[in-house]
């Protein structure tokens, strides 16, 4: 099935769950709301016309300074303003960072814009086809169910991902951190943890070492 | 860190009968330790001899390559890309590349696209040498480690001869590659692989009908093909399990639809299946090399097309500074040989003809203004490539499996995110279920066929 396909058979299976969709750059992609999520990833496994057997990957996006970014496009020792390079145009632009309504959305305002999205990338080894799902979530209510229950494979992602990025999972049963160690403060993959910031490191008496 | 220790206390059923009293042993391997790989700790609990829990403990060599990432231009997180599976970084550089210019949305000339597919394969060949030598020495057989070491260091040779270096290769770029084959590439290879081919007969013949080896091989470490599915198991690893699921046939990218061969699978899923498909996949992989070397366009020639000879960059210059660029355009310059990328007049062939993305050659770069301020503003901080807004996903076959990188951009210089799925990091998840039955001493073989590499793993 193409992306096309692949999304027109979803948009029509889940008419409810599915918010939006694009297939930028031929990659079908479905945003869908946190409290489909399960249904959804049970029926794309079981179902015969998707058969996602492999989760490849799950891993999440803070979209909290997307377009944000000020321009670096100066000499940084004398401050003389340069134009960048234009950015390259696009045929078919990709529709933006996937939004999250909020509570004004029920007077119909439109929905804001997600801080984190978290991204599923399924596969289907019979069909040989790619889905990716993005679920938007929003910073102060940063939890989605676990697909622990269906994917093995989603354990430690799912872990990585509350390391990282301080979203929870309801359902797994061992969220703890994975690549930092338990007294690790903040996640480090947010837009605001700064990429030069030290941290002591702990040893197993859960005292810092000397030479941190 | 503080660990919870399970009860040990004698069960009251084993104490009010008259048995032996038995407890289990907490037995914590690693995170230095001979057998490991790499930095990883586990903590097998043990009854006797045999596991009975296991937890597996990683992220020592975390360094923060996707943060990393965020920091530095599209070009910049190419040299990270090299640290992350270490055995085969030019396959690292061929995923980050090819998921860039989806996100671009341009291709390159067909030859770059077998050159990509060489080095991939000399890669997959170095990783499957230096895998099956390892663990083969785990087990007592360290001819076969130091036999596949010495061939191994011929396909290095190779990637060096390519390259500049030997690890740390930073060798694609995104809309090419650095630079083409080196002169007389095909006769090096030729005999690489015959060595190759040599020392892969004779760890054969060491190994497969060994019964030392196949005892503890065969039969440990094993997974069924539904396990392996729900952990995200990619690979040799998976296929030895047999799932014959391979990037390269499946969802083909670069060269390989053009060319011919088989994705050799297992049927036991066990540590032995896994030694006889990655000794396959070898062959397959010289076989691809092979092919692509005869099929591939033939790459630029040394000498001027108007005079037969080439040029001396000096007399270029010359030529430049009284403005006859015509007599020069197509002209190739004999550079320093420490230039990047010099004496080769590579573009056309090797890297897209996009001028906002790749820098120009070094001829024009020196040789005149539109090629010197192309080089400026890709290279100058705050310039370079700006894609377009937008996220792909985009994997290949690493010598371990699926090997994906999703990128975000937000129209800026920097990529927004770069997440690499890395294949080992699925086959560590299940790292539990594949020893716990098993005796301590099977650790050994399962995790030295599981190939963890730490740079990969820990990001």
């Amino acid at each position: 099935m193409d992306a096309a396909a692949l999304i027109q058979a979803l948009t029509e299976r889940f008419p409810d769950a599915v918010r939006s969709s694009h297939a930028y750059r031929g990659d079908a992609t479905i945003v869908v709301s946190r409290e489909a999520l399960l249904d959804l990833a049970r029926a794309l496994k079981g179902d015969a016309a998707f058969q996602m057997n492999f989760l490849m990957d799950l891993t999440a996006v803070d979209f909290s300074t997307f377009g944000k970014k000020p321009s670096s496009a100066f000499f940084a020792s004398s401050g003389v303003a340069v134009r960048p390079s234009a950015e390259l145009p696009d045929e078919h632009p990709w529709p933006g960072p996937p939004r999250v309504p909020n509570a004004a959305a029920a007077l119909g305002a439109p929905p804001g814009p997600a801080r984190f999205v978290v991204v599923y990338h399924f596969f289907s080894l019979p069909l040989k086809h790619r889905l990716r799902v993005e679920v938007p979530l929003e910073e102060n209510d940063a939890e989605v169910d676990s697909v622990t229950s269906l994917w093995a494979g989603a354990d430690w992602l799912e872990r990585e991902v509350w390391d990282m990025f301080g979203i929870r999972f309801r359902g797994h049963a061992n969220l703890k951190r994975i690549l930092t160690y338990e007294q690790f403060v903040g996640h480090p993959l947010r837009k605001d943890y700064p990429v030069n910031k030290r941290q002591p490191l702990i040893g197993p008496d859960g005292h810092a070492s000397d030479h941190s | 860190m503080p660990r919870t220790i399970p009860d040990n206390s004698v069960p009251a059923a084993a104490a009010a009968s008259d048995a032996l009293e038995t407890r289990d042993m907490l037995l914590n391997v690693g995170p230095a330790h001979p057998a490991m790989h790499g930095i990883i700790r586990i903590v097998a609990r043990l009854d006797g001899e045999q596991i009975v829990d296991a937890d597996v403990d990683i992220g020592y060599l975390h360094r923060g390559f996707e943060k990393m990432s965020e920091t530095v231009d599209y070009n910049g997180v190419i040299p990270y890309t090299d640290r992350l599976n270490y055995v085969s970084p030019l396959i690292n550089n061929v995923g980050y590349c090819m998921a860039v210019e989806k996100l671009l949305g341009i291709s390159v000339p067909e030859r770059c696209h077998y050159i990509r597919v060489i080095v991939s394969e000399i890669s997959r060949l170095t990783d499957h040498l230096t895998c099956v030598g390892a663990s083969a020495m785990e087990l007592g057989a360290f001819t076969v480690f130091l036999y596949m070491i010495k061939a191994r260091e011929y396909l290095w040779e190779l990637v060096e001869s390519v390259t500049g270096a030997r690890l740390t290769v930073s060798y694609c770029r995104v809309g090419g590659v650095k630079a083409d084959l080196p002169e007389g590439f095909a006769e090096q290879c030729a005999k690489a692989f015959e060595e190759t081919r040599r020392v892969l007969a004779e760890s054969d013949a060491l190994l497969t009908r060994n019964r030392i080896f196949v005892d503890r091989m065969s039969g440990t470490g094993k997974i069924s093909a539904e396990d392996a599915v729900s952990y995200g198991i990619t690979g040799p690893f998976l296929r030895a399990s047999g799932v014959p699921y391979d990037v390269r046939k499946d969802c083909p990218y670069a060269s390989y639809d053009r060319l011919e061969f088989d994705v050799p699978v297992g049927t036991r899923g066990d540590n032995f299946d896994r030694y006889l498909v990655r000794m396959e996949e070898m062959q397959q992989s010289m076989r691809i090399v092979e092919q692509a070397l005869r099929d591939m366009p033939p790459g630029p020639f040394q000498a001027s097309p108007q005079t037969g000879r080439s040029l001396p960059a000096s007399e270029m210059v010359d030529q430049g500074k009284v403005g006859n660029i015509p007599a020069i355009r197509d002209a190739c310059a004999v550079t320093d040989p420490t230039l990047d990328g010099s004496a080769k007049p590579l573009h056309v062939s090797i890297a897209t003809a996009e001028k906002r993305v790749f820098l120009p050659p070094k001829e024009d770069t020196y040789g005149n203004i539109e090629g010197l301020m192309q080089h400026f503003k890709l290279v100058m901080y705050g310039h370079g490539a700006r894609p377009p807004k937008g996220e792909v996903y985009f994997a290949v076959e690493g010598a371990n499996g699926e090997l994906g990188f999703y990128v975000v951009s937000d129209g800026g210089n920097t990529p927004y995110r770069v997440r690499v799925r890395p294949p080992c990091f699925a086959i560590m998840s299940a790292l539990p279920k594949l020893v716990v039955g098993d005796m301590m001493a099977d650790l050994t073989p399962t995790f030295g066929s599981i190939n963890m590499i730490g740079g990969e793993l820990d990001r």
